[in-house]
């Protein structure tokens, strides 16, 4: 049960928007969709939801062929950048309009809404109007509304991004707990490296129309499957340098040269694409086995905690992310470790060939 | 260039404000240096950007005086300020190329033509804009077009300070870190005066030198990165600055220890003193950066029951039932993961506490 | 964006598309018909090609009622659109009372049928009785619409942009209340003058409505018939004798059908025409000066 896109195309005048789509995501399953501004999020929502018809391919929704079937026919719910709801409505007969249209007996009614409205703290501003709400309240009361049909897909297009940072982070929290509770399918878009791994669920990676990876978000942000999408799941972007490997010994950039063990040795002789995370760039040894390299101080940022350093390493824009405040002066020498332990390496044509070992996980993680 | 001086300003929207209620800006009270980088963080009303178009002369304030250095300013229009703005949403010159709209501020001062190009191209070299500076702005990307909005600031030697309006709501994430180093850069390089205005405290963290933290029309605290995130004054600070928010556990004060529920935490001699004066509800406050977490019985841990383990790649953060309040921790990647419980200890240095939401200091 | 999934969706379009037969593509084709023949009486046709065309368009006294026509709509559009956009700009901006008042004030002349204006304004400029015309006589200018084809003239054009500006007017109005905020807030910042706004700002954001207002005011004018018709019949002479009057002249007045319905389809592409060339215009306005 659940949602499958069988290799959806979308041209629109002749120009591709999205291209080759095969997904299939089950009943109950939280779906992000991450990619840049115009990388195809909010055209597949489209398909997904029925608003648009897919070029070539086939939509299914539980087991019934939906391609075509206007949006009207299909149980879905759809939540917008925008603050959308009724003007002329209260609160009330705004989170209760899915159910209006369709009969429902009015106790039924106040019950389902009074308790959405718990689950999205508007219980006390049932009686007002949206416009004298704040934004964040009012994308609650649009959420609440979604949440009403009792839909089988539930769209939202990246719901948050005109909310404040802090709002965000709280609404985030609170979503993620009422999706966990549902057995629809939740496809949820966002730019936000950040956002997506807050939710959790699965990942659908996006650009330029095309689907890069799909799977378990923390899964696929260990393991990208290319270069592509480990610049998409990274923030601050991940740190990337062209290298040569040459019988054991890898050069990495300029004049970084260092011998390695492992998987990385048994790797054919030639051009490589090595990506370290920021978070992975220490100032301080962690590890015998770390190599030196040494860099000016470009930019350093301090956020209250941590500290973000920018450099330069062979040309490369290279940013380290340490916690714990660090600051440095702009010009100062410093010296940056780091461990081929947590080398990516990437095929030249961008294709992952060795990620990290994989990171030491939770013995019986509660979801 | 010059310091700012906010002197005593105060404003209402409303024609004549009778109630504290009705000010938008309550009291403002500042002087703020030439050459330093300044956010102003809050949530959405509190103020933030009524103050930024104070300074920038698009409102005037109903009460108080603004100086640029010994000019009082308070009357006089925004183009008579020798201030910039960057917007929420690029502001351009659709018609004009991006030669013209960052010519627009110079031609519009009648400099000549030599000053003008030479000025424009130093600007776009800057900004990295030289490539499409002969195209139509209106083509252009979100984050190119917000560099020429900048770039209109800059173009103007005597420009004392640059104002920005939540300039990165429309950036893609990747980009935000490219030009958010872009901003930093010219402000090594020009020394010139930046007020940034966001709710977003990564953003304001990393920019400024120092952060005005506003709530409901007040400044709550003025502080480095590092003195909001280690001291914060106020409740709120602690709350919105930091990913995820402040600990706060409501506590009393039992033998120089921190009381919360049946848990007794240690105190260091000097919070435990301030403790033992004060007389109003006191909270111990933690950053869960702070909270250290064994998997294992530790000398001087509380066991407490895991709630939940979110793995956000970098850092995961924990939830812990801690006396029937949720706490969270954040752990790095590397660290080892708890099971269904986990040992939590409170280091004595990163205790703060808080009397009537207010820190003790 | 397409609409796809309801192909029933044609079956409500079904009366508009019957309507748009009755009203327009069926008179439309009958005028294309008289257009090719000749016509005695009924049932008395004679296929006769292209005739009405060539005469039509060598008519010299069309030449001329064309040439007349067409300044006639020039000078209309040369002071209704300057104008309009001048009124729209020294309204009230903010919401509230003035603002209302202004609106429904401007908008008065609009709700005013054409052949009412027509009295109107023959009365107001009566020399005799009028208000304006008595007064300008009694200043020793002699002002009269029926001797002075000048005098026709300017009563015309009176009549046409009191009516017609405040739809001018208010079309630019909503386009300036369009414009954000940070735009202003950016000029001022940036120095701009009152007409560096205007010009760099407000006008490119107007563009559209003022290409509405454009194609909207260059039809009317140049269909006008009722005003003319109420003033003076197209005199004094043949001063106002525009297309839509001489057309009138031809079909109703000599009953030559024929040269009627190639006049109407010549009428008909002209406007089309001069639609299409400033919509293309206005449409590239601007763009060019990207080098």
């Amino acid at each position: 049960m659940g949602l499958i896109l069988d290799q959806v195309n979308k041209y629109v005048e002749g120009e591709m928007h999205l291209a080759d789509i095969s997904l299939d995501l089950a009943s109950g399953s939280r779906n992000v969709i991450l990619g840049r501004t115009l990388a195809g999020k909010t055209s597949l929502l489209r398909i997904m939801a029925g608003l648009d018809r897919p070029s070539t391919g086939k939509i299914v929704m539980d087991g019934r062929d939906v391609t075509g079937i206007s949006v009207r026919k299909r149980q879905v719910a759809m939540v917008y950048q925008q603050f959308i709801n009724y003007p002329s409505f209260t609160v009330f007969q705004n989170i209760a309009s899915p159910l209006q249209i369709s009969g429902v007996p009015k106790a039924t009614i106040k019950e389902k809404v009074m308790e959405t409205a718990k689950l999205l703290h508007l219980e006390e501003m049932l009686d007002r109007m949206p416009a004298e709400l704040s934004g964040g309240q009012q994308q609650r009361v649009a959420i609440a509304r979604a949440l009403m049909k009792d839909s089988q897909l539930l769209l939202l297009d990246e719901p948050l991004v005109n909310l404040d940072y802090k709002l965000r982070e709280e609404l985030l929290e609170e979503l993620t707990a009422i999706f966990k509770k549902r057995d629809c399918v939740v496809v949820y878009t966002t730019t936000e490296p950040s956002e997506a791994l807050k939710l959790g669920g699965n990942i659908v990676v996006m650009d330029k129309g095309r689907v890069c990876q799909t799977g378990p978000t923390t899964q696929v942000y260990r393991n990208p499957a290319t270069v592509e999408t480990a610049q998409l799941l990274s923030d601050p972007p991940i740190n990337l340098f062209a290298a040569v490997l040459n019988d054991g010994r890898l050069t990495l950039g300029d004049d970084l040269a260092l011998a390695v063990a492992g998987p990385i040795a048994a790797l054919a002789s030639g051009r490589y694409h090595i990506g370290i995370r920021p978070n992975h760039l220490y100032l301080h040894p962690q590890d015998p086995g770390d190599i030196k390299i040494h860099a000016t101080v470009e930019i350093s940022e301090i956020n209250g905690s941590e500290t973000f350093i920018h450099f330069r390493y062979s040309g490369y824009k290279t940013v380290l992310h340490e916690v714990g405040i660090d600051a440095r002066k702009i010009g100062s020498d410093i010296t940056v470790y780091m461990n081929p332990g947590n080398f990516f390496v990437f095929a030249e044509n961008g294709d992952l060939l060795i990620s990290p070992g994989p990171a030491k996980t939770a013995e019986n993680q509660t979801a | 260039m010059a310091q700012i001086s906010l002197d005593e300003i105060a404003h209402s929207y409303l024609p004549f404000p009778k109630t504290d209620a009705d000010y938008a800006l309550k009291r403002i009270h500042n002087i703020w240096d030439d050459g330093g980088a300044y956010a102003l963080l809050g949530p959405s009303g509190c103020g933030k950007t009524t103050l930024l178009n104070i300074i920038s002369g698009l409102l005037k304030p109903s009460k108080g005086r603004v100086r640029f250095g010994d000019t009082d300013v308070t009357d006089l229009p925004p183009e008579k300020r020798n201030i910039a703005q960057v917007f929420q949403f690029p502001v351009l010159y659709d018609t004009m190329t991006v030669f013209n709209n960052l010519a627009f501020p110079l031609k519009n001062r009648g400099f000549d033509t030599a000053y003008i190009n030479a000025r424009v191209k130093e600007v776009a070299r800057i900004l990295e804009l030289e490539a499409v500076l002969h195209k139509k702005a209106e083509g252009l990307g979100a984050d190119a077009k917000q560099k020429i909005s900048l770039g209109r600031g800059l173009v103007r030697e005597d420009v004392a300070a640059i104002l920005f309006d939540e300039p990165l709501t429309v950036i893609d994430p990747q980009l935000k870190w490219q030009l958010r180093c872009k901003l930093k850069e010219i402000h090594e390089q020009l020394k010139l005066t930046l007020i940034y205005v966001t709710h977003d405290q990564v953003e304001a963290l990393t920019f400024a030198d120092q952060i005005i933290v506003m709530y409901e029309g007040k400044i709550v605290q003025i502080g480095t990165p590092q003195e909001l995130f280690e001291y914060p004054d106020h409740k709120f600070v602690g709350y919105f600055i930091g990913s995820p928010g402040m600990n706060f556990l409501p506590c009393t004060m039992e033998n120089g220890k921190a009381r919360v529920g049946e848990h007794d935490i240690p105190l260091d001699d000097r919070t435990a003193a301030l403790g033992n004066r004060a007389t109003g509800s006191l909270e111990l406050g933690i950053r869960p950066l702070y909270l250290t977490i064994h998997v294992q019985e530790t000398a001087g841990s509380f066991q407490v029951p895991v709630q939940s383990v979110e793995d956000q790649g970098s850092y995961r953060v924990v939830a812990l039932a801690f006396n029937d309040q949720t706490i969270r921790a954040r752990i790095a990647e590397n660290d080892p993961v708890p099971g269904s419980r986990a040992w939590v200890s409170f280091p004595k240095k990163w205790i703060r506490l808080f009397e009537n939401d207010h820190l003790l200091k | 964006m397409k609409k796809w999934q309801d192909n029933k969706g044609w079956l409500f379009i079904l009366p508009v598309f019957i309507i748009v037969a009755f009203s327009a593509i069926i008179p439309l084709m009958t005028v294309v018909n008289y257009s090719i023949q000749d016509i005695f009486g009924p049932g008395q046709r004679i296929f006769v090609g292209t005739e009405w065309f060539k005469e039509t368009l060598t008519d010299p006294r069309l030449h001329e009622a064309l040439w007349r026509q067409l300044l006639f709509s020039g000078l209309v559009l040369l002071i209704e659109m300057p104008l309009g956009i001048a009124i729209a700009l020294t309204m009230p901006t903010k919401k509230g009372l003035g603002s209302s008042v202004c609106l429904v004030l401007i908008a008065l002349p609009l709700l005013i049928p054409w052949n009412v204006i027509g009295t109107i304004w023959i009365i107001f400029t009566r020399p005799d009785i009028g208000l304006m015309g008595a007064f300008i006589n009694n200043m020793g200018i002699t002002f009269d619409h029926t001797a002075s084809g000048l005098h026709a003239w300017i009563t015309l054009m009176l009549m046409e942009v009191w009516h017609w500006t405040p739809l001018v007017i208010l079309l630019a109005y909503a386009g300036l209340r369009s414009i954000p905020e940070a735009y202003y807030q950016a000029a001022r910042i940036d120095g701009a003058s009152a007409w560096a706004i205007f010009k760099y700002i407000q006008l490119p954001k107007m563009r559209g409505v003022l290409t509405i207002a454009l194609l909207l005011r260059f039809m009317d004018s140049f269909l006008i018939y009722a005003e003319p018709f109420v003033l003076t019949g197209g005199g004094p002479g043949n001063a106002t004798t525009f297309l839509s009057i001489y057309l009138v002249k031809i079909a109703v007045g000599q009953f030559d059908l024929g040269p009627a319905g190639a006049f109407s389809l010549i009428y008909f592409l002209i406007v089309l025409l001069f639609c299409y060339l400033f919509y293309q215009v206005l449409l590239n306005v601007g763009k060019g000066e990207s080098s």
